[in-house]
C-alpha cells in the first residue's frame, strides 16, 4: 500500500486526471441540466454521487495498472504470505484516494451550485464515509479480477454498477435528508444499511481475494 | 431418468394450466388477467432459487474444486436469468391492466431488475474469460458477491418505495387467498420446480460434455 501511495505521490498522475475529470463532470451536468438553481438544487444529491461512482470507476478500474503495465503481476500471485494483506492494502489506497477526489469535489459542487455545506458537514461526512468503503471494497475486488479479463474497462463498470445499486439509493436518500437539514438520526435505516454494507462487502472481499490472486 | 424427469414435468405443467385456467376461480376486481399471477410468482421463486443455488455451488466449487458445482453454478445462473426475465415480462403485462402502466419503479419490480442486470453481469463475464478454470473461479466470487447482496437490494430498494401488493402466500397469520386459489398456486409452484431442475440438469451435462469434447 505504502508503494502506491509513494508512486501516486510522485506522479500525481490519477488524481489530477480525476480532479480535470470531476470538473469536466460538474461543468457537463450543468450544460445537460441549463443553469436553472431551482431545478439543479432537486437533483442535487444524485448528481453529487454520480459525479463520485463515475470519478470512482475510474479510479477504482485503475487499481491494479501499475502491476500489469510494469509485468509484476506474477509478483503479486508470487506473494508470500496471506493474499488477504493485499488486498487490504490496495482497498486502503483506494479509500484514501476516493475520499480525497471526493473532498475535491464537494468543494467543487459548493463553489458552482453556490451552496453552503458548513451546516451539513460532519453529517456529510458520515455519508461518504460509509458509502465510500461499499464502493471501494467491491470496486478492489472487481478491478483484481477484471485487471485479467479482455474488455476490462468494459466489464468493470458492467459488473460494479449492479452490485451498488442498494449503496447509490442509501447515500442518495441519505445525502438528499442531511443537505435539508435533518438530523443523522432521522436517516439511521440508511446509516445501518451503509454499515452493513461495508461489514459484508469488506468480509466478503477478504475471504474471497484469495482466490482471485490465484496463479 | 432424464426422460423421466422430463415427462413429470411436463404433466406437472400441464397440470398447473388446468389449475390456472380451469379450477382456479375467476378474481372478482382483476378477472382473468389476475390469472397471470399462476405464471408470474412461481418464476420469481424459481428465479430466487436459482440464485441461491448459484451461491452454494460457488462456495463448493471454492472449497472443493469440482468442476460439476462450476457447471451447476453456470447452469442455474442461467435459468435463473432466464425466469427473471419472466418475471418481468409476465409482470409488465399484469401491471399494464392492473395498474395502468407497462413499467414503474415499484419496489420489488425494481429488486428484480436489479438481480437481472446484476447476474447478466455474471454470464457476461463468463463468457469474457477464455480459461476455463480461472472464469469458474471469478464467476464463483461474483456469484457469492451477488448472492449477499440480495438482502440489501431488498431492503434498500423496499425503503426507497412501495406500491407492489403485499406478498399473499407466506404470510404470518396464513395466506389470506381462497383455498383453490392457493392449491392452483401450490401445483404451479411445484411445476416450475420441477422444470427448473430439469433445465438446470440438461444445462449442466451439456456443459460437461462441451468441457470434455475440449479437453
Amino acid at each position: 500500500m505504502w508503494k502506491d501511495l509513494l508512486v501516486e505521490r510522485r506522479s500525481k498522475e490519477t488524481l489530477n486526471a480525476l480532479f480535470f475529470f470531476g470538473l469536466l463532470l460538474l461543468f457537463i451536468f450543468q450544460f445537460a441540466l441549463g443553469p436553472d438553481r431551482e431545478r439543479l438544487a432537486g437533483t442535487l444529491p444524485g448528481l453529487l454521487w454520480l459525479g463520485f461512482i463515475l470519478s470512482g470507476l475510474l479510479g477504482l478500474g485503475r487499481t491494479f495498472v501499475a502491476e500489469r503495465e510494469n509485468d509484476c503481476w506474477e509478483g503479486l500471485l508470487l506473494a508470500p504470505g496471506d493474499k488477504s494483506a493485499i488486498y487490504v492494502g490496495k482497498l486502503a489506497g483506494n479509500l484514501l484516494l476516493m475520499l480525497v477526489i471526493e473532498a475535491i469535489l464537494l468543494v467543487l459542487f459548493g463553489f458552482f451550485f453556490n451552496l453552503d455545506l458548513a451546516g451539513a458537514l460532519p453529517g456529510l461526512a458520515v455519508v461518504i464515509a460509509l458509502g465510500t468503503v461499499a464502493l471501494a471494497a467491491v470496486g478492489t475486488l472487481f478491478a483484481a479480477m477484471t485487471a485479467q479479463v479482455r474488455a476490462r474497462e468494459l466489464l468493470f463498470p458492467v459488473l460494479l454498477l449492479p452490485v451498488e445499486a442498494p449503496v447509490l439509493l442509501a447515500t442518495v436518500k441519505a445525502t438528499e435528508a442531511v443537505l435539508l437539514g435533518e438530523t443523522l438520526g432521522s436517516v439511521a435505516h440508511w446509516l445501518k444499511l451503509l454499515a452493513a454494507a461495508d461489514v459484508v462487502y469488506v468480509v466478503v472481499g477478504v475471504l474471497t481475494f484469495d482466490f482471485v490472486l490465484e496463479a | 431418468m432424464r426422460r423421466l424427469l422430463g415427462g413429470v414435468t411436463v404433466a406437472g405443467l400441464v397440470a398447473g394450466l388446468v389449475m390456472a385456467f380451469g379450477v382456479a376461480p375467476r378474481e372478482a376486481t382483476q378477472g382473468n388477467v389476475q390469472r397471470i399471477m399462476y405464471l408470474h410468482v412461481p418464476s420469481v421463486w424459481v428465479a430466487y432459487l436459482a440464485f441461491v443455488v448459484v451461491l452454494v455451488c460457488s462456495v463448493v466449487y471454492l472449497v472443493r474444486r469440482t468442476e460439476g458445482a462450476d457447471q451447476l453454478a453456470h447452469a442455474s445462473a442461467e435459468v435463473g436469468v432466464l425466469f427473471t426475465g419472466i418475471t418481468i415480462a409476465t409482470g409488465s403485462i399484469w401491471g399494464k391492466p392492473t395498474w395502468g402502466t407497462w413499467w414503474t419503479w415499484d419496489a420489488r419490480l425494481t429488486t428484480v431488475s436489479i438481480l437481472f442486470v446484476m447476474y447478466l453481469g455474471y454470464l457476461l463475464l463468463r463468457g469474457m474469460i477464455e480459461d476455463r478454470e480461472r472464469g469458474a473461479r471469478f464467476a464463483a466470487v461474483l456469484g457469492i458477491v451477488a448472492a449477499f447482496n440480495i438482502p440489501l437490494v431488498h431492503f434498500s430498494v423496499l425503503w426507497w418505495r412501495t406500491l407492489h401488493q403485499p406478498p399473499s402466500l407466506m404470510k404470518p397469520g396464513g395466506a389470506a387467498m381462497p383455498d383453490v386459489i392457493k392449491y392452483a398456486l401450490l401445483v404451479n409452484f411445484a411445476a416450475f420446480t420441477l422444470l427448473y431442475v430439469y433445465f438446470v440438469t440438461r444445462r449442466a451435462r451439456l456443459l460437461r460434455l462441451e468441457a470434455e469434447a475440449e479437453a
